[in-house]
């Protein structure tokens, strides 16, 4: 066997599979939206490209509306995990003995044993109206008789974050771990405060966590129809679910491709941009 | 290695990041527009469509030309059934087990696969639409469909096989009189219904003491924000056209237009558009009120929420019928029209009536459920056997002529769900 | 200064983070706080499912209101028939898709790891793209292209679709590993005669065990949960997800007893995987 070839004998069938079954479904599924026709008649390629002008400014539903909801949403969410994620990496990181770290960071984990579409369905269960959350609020006067939850964006949002949660605090707690503590009494001899030590030292540090987890997290609910479907209500209709009925209730395959175009165009661009302003410039170091 | 390494360093990283760089990138940037237009050429190829021929094969005539006397004729029967329905909707013991089915089995030596796989019929069309237009098998021999669009788009692309009704005397004989010729499907040609129901109204009488009679009770600023709808644009566009007066079977575009508007006014009160979940919504109180399937509110009132009641609105109620259709790629079509013939007795719709619940579509079987199987509850349910008055005010949904007509449809009724 | 930096140094000086004391702080409790509450927080709706799978369910759909204690739907488990073909057809189509994203990941992840060759940055960029791109614009795409090719959509597209987006949780969970274990052992095997095949199988392999075993788990986990690429691509088809997903009028109790039986198995990889690993220690 000759050395030169080896990587390409490795390599071969997932690259092959990944172009196959990945790479190529995906541009070709993004060209859908290019298409014209009906599901009757079937679809041509026509390189339509005034459906892209179709679905926001002649449409009968308001796509930018959708687009512009799942964005603060995701947004919405993405900002919570960081606010409840960061403490509970930055406690398993620096203050627990190391064999505890673990079992703290497996409870983090651990509703990922649970099919997520149970976890959101009980979570319907347990904020119904008459469920035991909005009764307990109700028996220590926190909440009134009228007092909801679910149907509201917060419900939406706050499924969101919490699917989402583990993926933000896993990336934090990788690049925290990687600290080196003695760094810490360098900065707090140089400062003198606590507070210097973590906005000087460490959170500059977990920045590259932190992209990670926003990269995942944000694409994750940004697109997601599922938790708007089942925790949201009248006011809670987004851009994963229009995509969904444009495709399978509607058959509308060009409408829905445009609408996933738009969609990764608008991911793409809002993280690329974040990236710019942030300074992340290497990925590849984040992990 | 650092402490926390002994944690799966491996699964951490699996969860959290892929390892690329901007560099990368643009490497790649030159191999992905290749691929690029490797999917471009794929793309050229198009998506077949369900019917691109425009074949129209509605109407009573043989699908597309089909002898269907000697198409029966060449069908043998193989002893297996392979019937697809939708959960709950078939008599079930506490073990599971069906008794028509398998009294049926033991009638005829058919073995039953039966498949509780139709959630809705959108989602079901998604999936045996493109099988179909391949002319490739389903899997099933039975499917059932509710009356709307996706049962006139199987009928019309000749995707649903013309019933022998010679083979079938049970139906002819015992149907109710109103389904040998429904009006989605002349002469039930292609059809038999499985089930009738009734979408009315349903509330928590816990919540609504005063109770509700009619759609303008749904415009009261007291149950703002307390009032569920079906997303299907079909039930609460029907819905709309009975509570501003226009029957739905001869609507217009002028009334689908003022049906829009009174949705409008109505919106603001609502909590959601059910997709699925509203009868925990209702049990749960979440909703007070709510669009509901007859059948649903039986089976709500006898799994301990007798505080459920169903309403026929002063309005009018829509009546709808799921249907027992043949697919045309179906294996075993013998077997499924033996099993057709079979549920139209009093005794095995009596059977499953009696759990279902819904409208029975063999009057006798109400005789049978009264006196063999002694449950006067559902004998006497108005809504399993409703009254002759009752049925007066039923109406059914709006058959779409054509693909623009419920696209027009969907284009006014639409944007009131979603927004 | 860079952590990757700071590691190197340490390890020069034969140290590692865990020898360096850390420096005494003064423990303020808000922080075990905020852990403990968000944990018990995701904990609610497991233990919830975990209790109402024990509860009675009347017309076999579960309620909230307590009703009394059974354990007669995990003797039942069955017999929700299609909800217990749902859940074997997850099962399968969990464990074929990690065995062949394993299969095909471990010579991929060699390769990225251990070569530079054309092609490589294109590779890597695919699988970051795959583990980024939202599901609902992966999903409805791979539909597209069966259509387009009419590929009959059904379990194998399932499986394809699955494969697919594991196959990148698995090269990023291999590579980890591989990046940490060096290839001193592999050298040295080379170097006592053994031919790349058999040292690939003897050495590589067992070495690579623990993050083979991560990435089966993690590809396990990801393919049982996943609903939203499934439900475009599974045809007439249904998995646990889906099933659960679409049932319109109340859960039928077996969905919690299956959830829970996931759960607890779940927990016993996991500390199976600890165990492993510890033993594994290199």
């Amino acid at each position: 066997m000759r050395r030169l070839s080896v990587p390409y004998l490795l390599g071969f069938t997932g690259a092959a599979w990944l172009i196959l079954f990945f790479l190529i479904p995906l541009i070709a599924g993004l060209i859908v939206s290019l298409m014209s026709g009906d599901v009757a008649s079937g679809y041509r390629l026509t390189w339509n490209w005034s459906i892209y002008s179709d679905i926001f400014v002649n449409s009968n539903v308001n796509y930018a509306l959708f687009l512009g909801r799942s964005l603060f949403y995701g947004a919405t969410a993405t900002l919570l995990t960081i606010v409840i994620g960061y403490p509970l990496a930055y406690f398993i990181a620096f203050r627990v003995s190391p064999r505890w770290k673990t079992p703290l960071l497996f409870l983090v984990l651990i509703s990922f044993l649970i099919s997520f579409v149970i976890r959101t369905k009980m979570w319907v269960f347990l904020l119904g109206a008459q469920g035991p959350i909005i009764s307990f609020l109700q028996s220590i006067h926190l909440a009134g008789p009228d007092f909801a939850v679910l149907g509201t964006p917060g419900a939406v949002i706050g499924g969101q974050t919490y699917n989402d949660l583990a993926y933000m605090v896993l990336p934090i707690y990788v690049a925290l771990e990687r600290i080196d503590t003695r760094l810490f009494e360098a900065t707090e001899d140089l400062y003198g405060t606590k507070r210097a030590v973590f906005f000087k030292t460490i959170l500059p540090l977990s920045r590259s966590g932190i992209f990670s987890g926003i990269l995942i997290v944000f694409i994750d609910t940004v697109g997601d129809p599922v938790n708007a479907a089942l925790l949201g209500g009248r006011n809670t209709y987004n851009f994963g679910e229009a995509i969904q009925y444009a495709y399978l209730n509607l058959q509308q395959y060009n409408v829905a491709a445009a609408l996933s175009t738009v969609l990764m165009i608008a991911l793409g661009i809002i993280l690329f941009v974040y990236a710019r302003v942030f300074g992340t410039e290497n990925i590849e170091d984040l992990v | 290695m650092t402490s926390g390494e002994n944690i799966n360093p491996e699964t951490i990283r699996g969860l959290t990041q892929s390892r690329v760089s901007r560099r990368m990138f643009m490497k790649g940037a030159g191999a992905v527009a290749g691929a690029g237009a490797l999917s471009a050429l794929l793309a050229a190829c198009g998506v077949t469509g369900t019917n691109p021929s425009g074949a129209n094969p509605t109407g009573g005539n043989a699908s597309g030309g089909t002898d269907w006397t000697s198409w029966w004729a060449s069908k043998k029967q193989n002893g297996v059934l392979n019937f697809a329905n939708w959960p709950y909707y078939i008599d079930t013991d506490s073990n599971g087990k069906h008794a028509s089915l398998e009294a049926f089995t033991k009638k005829t030596g058919i073995k039953v696969n039966y498949k509780e796989v139709i959630q809705d019929d959108p989602s079901y069309y998604a999936k045996i639409s493109p099988l179909l237009t391949k002319g490739q098998s389903i899997g099933q021999d039975i499917i059932v469909i509710t009356d709307g669009w996706y049962l006139t788009e199987i009928i019309n692309n000749g995707w649903a096989v013309q019933l022998d009704h010679s083979r079938m005397p049970n139906f002819t004989a015992n149907a109710d009189r109103s389904l040998l010729s429904p009006s989605y499907d002349p002469g039930a040609l292609h059809s038999a219904v499985w089930q009738t129901g009734l979408t009315g109204l349903a509330y928590n009488s816990k919540k609504v003491p005063e109770g509700i009679t009619s759609f303008a009770d749904l415009l009261d600023p007291k149950y703002a924000g307390h009032i569920g709808l079906f997303s299907d644009n079909t039930e609460y566009g029907s819905m709309a056209l009975l509570a501003t007066g226009a029957q739905t079977a001869t609507s217009t575009h002028d009334d689908w237009n003022k049906a829009v508007e009174w949705l409008n006014k109505l919106k603001p009160s609502v909590a959601k558009f059910y997709d699925q979940g509203y009868t925990d919504a209702l049990q749960n109180g979440d909703i007070w009120i709510s669009q509901a399937w007859s059948g649903d509110v039986y089976q709500m009132q006898q799994g301990g929420h007798p505080e459920i009641k169903f309403v026929l609105p002063t309005e009018g109620v829509i009546t709808w019928h799921d249907n027992m259709l043949i697919p045309i790629t179906a294996e075993n079509p013998v077997d499924a029209i033996t099993w057709m013939n079979y549920y139209y007795t009093p005794e095995t719709a009596g059977i499953i009536e009696d759990y279902d619940a819904y409208i029975c579509p063999v009057p006798a079987a109400k005789d049978y459920i009264l006196n063999t199987l002694k449950d006067p509850a559902v004998a006497n349910s108005p809504l399993v056997f409703p009254s002759a008055a009752d049925l007066a005010k039923a109406q059914e949904y709006y058959t779409y002529k054509n693909l623009a007509d419920y696209n027009a449809w969907n284009a006014l009724f639409d944007p009131v769900a979603q927004s | 200064m860079s952590t990757t930096t700071q590691t190197i140094a340490l390890r020069g000086a034969g140290l590692t983070l865990d020898d360096i004391p850390e420096p005494k702080r003064r423990k303020r409790p808000l922080l075990p706080i905020i852990y403990w509450v968000v944990i018990g927080i995701l904990l609610l709706p497991i233990i919830s499912m975990i209790a109402y799978s024990f509860n009675f369910a009347p017309n076999n759909r579960v309620t909230t209101v307590w009703q009394h204690f059974t354990v007669q739907y995990y003797l039942h488990l069955a017999d929700q028939a299609d909800l217990f073909q749902a859940f074997l057809l997850s099962i399968t189509i969990a464990l074929l898709s990690a065995a062949i994203s394993i299969a095909i990941g471990v010579p991929l992840a060699l390769a990225l790891e251990r070569y530079r060759f054309w092609g490589r940055g294109l590779v890597s960029s695919i699988l970051f793209i795959d583990i980024a791109a939202p599901s609902i614009v992966v999903g409805s795409s791979a539909l597209s292209f069966f259509f387009t090719l009419n590929f009959q959509t059904g379990f194998w597209t399932i499986l394809i679709s699955h494969v697919t987006f594991n196959i990148a949780y698995a090269v990023v969970t291999l590579r980890a590993r591989l990046s940490g274990m060096g290839t001193a052992y592999e050298q040295a095997a080379a170097d006592l005669g053994s031919g790349p095949v058999a040292g690939f199988f003897r050495v590589t392999v067992p070495l690579l065990m623990p993050g083979i075993l991560a990435a089966f788990l993690l590809s396990l986990a990801m393919s049982i949960d996943d609903y939203v690429i499934t439900s475009f691509v599974a045809g007439s088809a249904t998995t646990f997800p889906l099933y659960i997903y679409g049932i319109k009028t109340g859960l039928p109790p077996q969905v919690l007893c299956f959830g829970t039986i996931v759960f607890v198995v779940g927990i016993a990889l996991f500390f199976a995987n600890a165990a492993l690993n510890r033993r594994n220690k290199v």
